[in-house]
C-alpha cells in the first residue's frame, strides 16, 4: 500500500473513532439527556479515541519511513555476494547505488550483471514487503489503541483534560522543532566554521585586509594567494546597508508620521497595505532594477558631471536596498506611533501645542525605542539581504568608502563560493561557512538589541 | 464676586443672549428619564451669570449622524467653578471639550452655534486654535503625564509658547506652578525623575501643574479625580478651590459630593440636553426639574 493511501485510511479511521468515541460516551450515559453527568462534553470523547488512533500509528509510520531507507539497504547488502560485501565504502556506496537505479528502472552507470539484477530484485521485493507490513501494523496499531481508547470511556473519564494534555504537547512538540533546526543550522555552520580556521588562522579572517579566497590547487599554480580577510567584506555591507538605512530611516519614517498622525482614516486603511507591498516585491526584482535601470543612470549622471562611476555601484545596490526596506521602517514605526496613548497627545493639543510640536516633541520621543527596534531590524535585513547585492554590487572586493566604487558584500561572497563544482576540504569552501557564521553573530546581535528596545518600550504604558 | 446679580443686570450683561431662560414647571414629556428632551426643550434655571468669562449660545455638537449635544446655552462665569454633572454619555465631556476646541481632533465630530471667550467667537475660521488652547487648559479625566521629567513635563508649555526668556525664569515658573498645584514640597529634590514614576494622585497635580504653567485663563477639568484615592481626591479638590482665586473652572464629575463640595455652580446634563443649571445649594437642596432630582437623589443614572 502507498504510504500517502495509508494516511488517508488512517484519517478515516481517526473521524469513524471520533464518531464512536463520542457516540459511547453518550450512550455510557443514557443518550443526550445525561449529556450532564458526562465530565466532559461528549466531543472531547470523540477527540480523545481519534487522538489515540491517529498518533501512536502516525509516529509509527514516521519511524518506519525515517529508517526504511538504511534497514532494507543492510538487507540488500547482507544479501550480496561476500566479495562484493567486502569492497570499501566508498566503492559499496556506488554499487547499492546502481542497485538502486536498477529497482527504480532508472538509468545504471556501468553493465548490468546477474548479481546486481538479483539484488535488486531482492530489494523491490524486500520494499514490497516493508510497505504491506507497514499498512498492517499501522492499521492494526491504529485499531488497537483506539478500542482501548473506546473501551476507557466513561462518564468519570477526564476526556476534556487528557485530550488538553496531548494538545499541549502537540504544541510542544513543533515549538521543538523550530527552535531544533535552529540549533541543528548552528551547529552545522559552527562545525564547518571550526574546519575552516584549522586552515585559515581566526585572527587572519577577522582582521585581514585583504580578500582573495582562490586557493592553488597545484604547488606551481601562480596567482592563487588565498587571503581570507573578512574586512573588505564586512566594510562593502556596512557601506551598503549604510546607504541603504539613509534612504530607508528618513522616507520610512516621514512615511509613517504622515499616516500616523496626518492621513485620514480612510488613506490611511489604503496607503499602509499599498506600502507593504513594497516588502512583497521579490528581491530579485529589485536586483534586476538596481543592475538595469539605476546603476546605468547613476553612472550617466556621475559621468556628465565629471565623476568616474563603477558600473557595479554600492550607490545603486543601496538605494534599491534603501527602497526595499522602507516599509520595515515605516511599517514598524506606524505601529509603535499609533501605540503612543491618544491622552499624550491631548495633553499637548490641550497645552496649546500645534500638531508638529506635539508629534516633534510628544509622540516621536515616546516612540523612539520601538522606532529604533524597527529600523534595527530593517538594519538586520539589509546587512542579510542577498539578491540585490548579487545581481548590483559587484564581486571585486574593495576595501572603499566611496559609494561610487564597486563593492562586495559578505552575502554576495557566500554566493560565489558556493556556486558551481565544490571541495568540502578545500578553505575557500569552507571560508563561506565561516562568513555564514559571522554574519549570523551580527544579525542575531542586531535582532536582540532590537527585539530587547522593542519589548522594553511596550512596557512603558501597559 | 459681589453677591448675586439682579435680573437687570443680567438683561445687561448678556446682550448676545438670544434665548428667553424657562424657569416654569417642566414638560410633562420629559418624565421619562430613558426618553430624550425634545429640541425645542428650555434649560431650566439661569443659564447666565454677570460676570461670564465664556458664554455658549446654541451649541449643537454631531458625531456623524450622532446628536451629541442639543441646542446648548451655557455660561461659565468668572473665578468661578461650574460643576457639570449627568448618567454616563450624556455629553457632560463633549461640551467641555467644545470650550477649548479638543473635539477638532474628533474627525467626525462637528460643532454648530457660538461659543466665546471674552466676546471672542472660538469658532471663528480666524482664530488660532494654539492660543486659544493656552488660554482654555484642560485637564484630563486620566493622569497624563508625558514620558519626561518633572521639570520638563512643567517647562513644555512654557517652552513651546516662549513664556521664559531664560532658564531661571523658567526655573521660576516650574516652582510656581508646582507651588500652586501643592506639589513643590513632594517632588522639589526629584525634578529629573520621569513624571511617570509619580503616584496617580501626584501625577494628577503634576498635570494641573503643568496647566497651570501656560498661564490660563479658564481650566477645564474632566473627571480629574476618577482614577484617584479619597486622600489624593481630596488634595485636588482642596486645590481647586484655591485656584478658583484666579482662574475660571469648569468640572466634569460624576460624584454629586465633589460637585457639591467644590463648585459655587451646577449644570445637569441628560441625554445631550442641557436640563438645569443653577447655584449649587439650590440644585443640591432644592432642584426644580424632575430629571435633576431623580438623578441627585440616585433613583437613577
Amino acid at each position: 500500500m502507498q504510504l500517502s493511501v495509508l494516511v488517508f485510511v488512517l484519517l478515516g479511521v481517526m473521524a469513524l473513532a471520533y464518531h464512536l468515541g463520542r457516540r459511547r460516551s453518550l450512550a455510557t450515559v443514557g443518550g443526550r439527556v445525561g449529556a450532564r453527568s458526562l465530565h466532559s462534553l461528549p466531543s472531547y470523547y470523540g477527540f480523545y479515541t481519534a487522538l489515540w488512533a491517529g498518533l501512536p500509528a502516525l509516529l509509527i509510520a514516521g519511524l518506519w519511513v525515517f529508517f526504511e531507507g538504511s534497514i532494507i539497504n543492510s538487507m540488500v547488502v547482507q544479501g550480496l555476494p561476500s566479495e562484493l560485501r567486502e569492497l570499501p565504502p566508498a566503492q559499496l556506496g556506488l554499487l547499492m547505488n546502481d542497485v538502486n537505479n536498477l529497482a527504480s528502472g532508472n538509468i545504471v552507470s556501468g553493465e548490468v550483471d546477474a548479481t546486481m539484477q538479483r539484488a535488486a530484485d531482492h530489494l523491490n521485493e524486500l520494499r514490497s514487503i516493508g510497505s504491506t507490513a507497514l499498512a498492517i501494523a499501522v492499521l492494526s496499531i491504529a485499531l488497537g489503541t483506539a478500542s482501548l481508547a473506546w473501551r476507557a470511556i466513561g462518564p468519570k473519564m477526564r476526556a476534556r483534560n487528557r485530550v488538553e494534555v496531548i494538545v499541549s504537547s502537540l504544541l510542544v512538540v513543533s515549538s521543538l522543532i523550530a527552535i531544533l533546526t535552529t540549533v541543528g543550522i548552528v551547529l552545522s555552520v559552527l562545525f564547518e566554521s571550526f574546519r575552516f580556521f584549522q586552515k585559515v588562522p581566526v585572527t587572519d579572517f577577522l582582521f585581514g585586509l585583504e580578500w582573495s579566497p582562490q586557493v592553488a590547487l597545484r604547488a606551481d599554480q601562480v596567482g592563487a594567494s588565498g587571503a581570507f580577510g573578512a574586512i573588505p567584506l564586512f566594510a562593502g555591507t556596512l557601506l551598503i546597508s549604510f546607504i541603504a538605512l539613509l534612504v530607508a530611516v528618513p522616507v520610512g519614517l516621514m512615511s509613517a508620521i504622515y499616516l500616523a498622525d496626518y492621513a485620514g482614516p480612510k488613506l490611511r486603511s489604503n496607503a499602509k497595505p499599498v506600502l507593504e507591498v513594497l516588502a512583497g516585491v521579490p528581491t530579485v526584482v529589485y536586483g534586476f532594477f538596481a543592475a538595469l535601470t539605476l546603476a546605468p543612470a547613476i553612472r550617466g549622471v556621475g559621468e556628465s558631471v565629471g565623476l568616474s562611476v563603477s558600473s557595479e555601484s554600492a550607490l545603486a545596490a543601496g538605494l534599491v536596498m534603501g527602497i526595499m526596506i522602507i516599509p520595515f521602517v515605516s511599517s514598524l514605526s506606524d505601529d509603535v506611533i499609533n501605540a503612543v496613548p491618544q491622552s499624550l497627545r491631548d495633553a499637548a493639543y490641550a497645552l496649546g501645542a500645534t500638531r508638529s510640536e506635539t508629534i516633534r516633541q510628544v509622540v516621536l520621543p515616546a516612540a523612539l525605542p520601538g522606532i529604533m527596534g524597527g529600523i534595527l531590524l530593517a538594519a538586520s535585513r539589509a546587512i542579510g539581504e542577498t539578491m540585490i547585492v548579487v545581481m548590483a554590487a559587484g564581486l571585486s572586493a574593495n576595501l572603499t568608502a566611496n559609494p561610487l566604487d564597486s563593492v562586495t558584500t559578505v552575502t554576495v561572497q557566500i554566493v560565489t563560493l558556493l556556486v558551481g563544482d565544490q571541495e568540502f576540504d578545500s578553505a575557500k569552501t569552507l571560508a563561506a561557512f565561516a562568513l555564514g557564521l559571522l554574519l549570523f553573530v551580527v544579525t542575531l546581535g542586531l535582532n536582540i538589541v532590537a527585539l530587547h528596545i522593542v519589548r522594553k518600550y511596550r512596557e512603558q504604558y501597559e | 464676586m459681589d453677591g448675586l446679580p439682579s435680573e437687570e443686570e443680567q438683561e445687561m450683561t448678556t446682550e448676545t443672549a438670544t434665548v428667553d431662560v424657562d424657569v416654569t414647571v417642566p414638560d410633562p414629556q420629559t418624565a421619562s428619564h430613558s426618553k430624550e428632551l425634545d429640541s425645542n426643550f428650555q434649560t431650566v434655571g439661569e443659564v447666565r451669570v454677570a460676570n461670564a468669562r465664556m458664554t455658549c449660545t446654541d451649541v449643537n455638537v454631531y458625531y456623524g449622524d450622532k446628536h451629541a449635544i442639543k441646542h446648548c446655552n451655557l455660561d461659565i462665569g468668572e473665578n468661578q467653578v461650574i460643576a457639570m454633572i449627568g448618567p454616563s454619555g450624556c455629553g457632560k465631556s463633549t461640551f467641555l471639550r467644545c470650550l477649548n476646541r479638543m473635539n477638532d481632533t474628533i474627525d467626525i465630530c462637528r460643532v454648530t452655534g457660538e461659543i466665546k471667550l471674552d466676546q471672542q467667537d472660538i469658532y471663528d475660521k480666524r482664530l488660532d486654535v494654539v492660543p486659544l488652547r493656552a488660554q482654555v487648559g484642560m485637564v484630563f479625566q486620566k493622569p497624563n503625564p508625558f514620558p519626561k521629567s518633572i521639570y520638563d513635563n512643567i517647562a513644555y508649555g512654557p517652552r513651546i509658547h516662549g513664556l521664559a526668556s531664560s532658564r531661571a525664569e523658567l526655573d521660576e515658573i516650574v516652582e510656581r506652578s508646582l507651588s500652586k498645584a501643592g506639589l513643590w514640597n513632594e517632588v522639589k529634590d526629584r525634578l529629573d525623575q520621569p513624571g511617570n514614576g509619580l503616584s496617580g494622585g501626584q501625577q494628577q497635580r503634576l498635570c494641573i501643574a503643568r496647566t497651570i504653567a501656560v498661564e490660563p485663563e479658564v481650566i477645564l477639568m474632566d473627571e480629574p479625580c476618577s482614577a484617584l484615592d479619597p486622600i489624593a481626591t481630596a488634595k485636588v479638590e482642596e486645590l481647586i478651590d484655591e485656584l478658583r482665586q484666579n482662574y475660571t473652572i469648569a468640572i466634569v464629575t460624576h460624584s454629586m459630593q465633589q460637585a457639591a463640595r467644590v463648585s459655587q455652580r451646577t449644570a445637569y446634563f441628560h441625554l445631550g440636553s442641557l436640563v438645569e443649571v443653577g447655584e449649587t445649594t439650590q440644585v443640591f437642596t432644592n432642584p426644580q426639574h424632575k430629571l435633576t432630582e431623580d438623578y441627585i437623589t440616585g433613583r437613577f443614572g
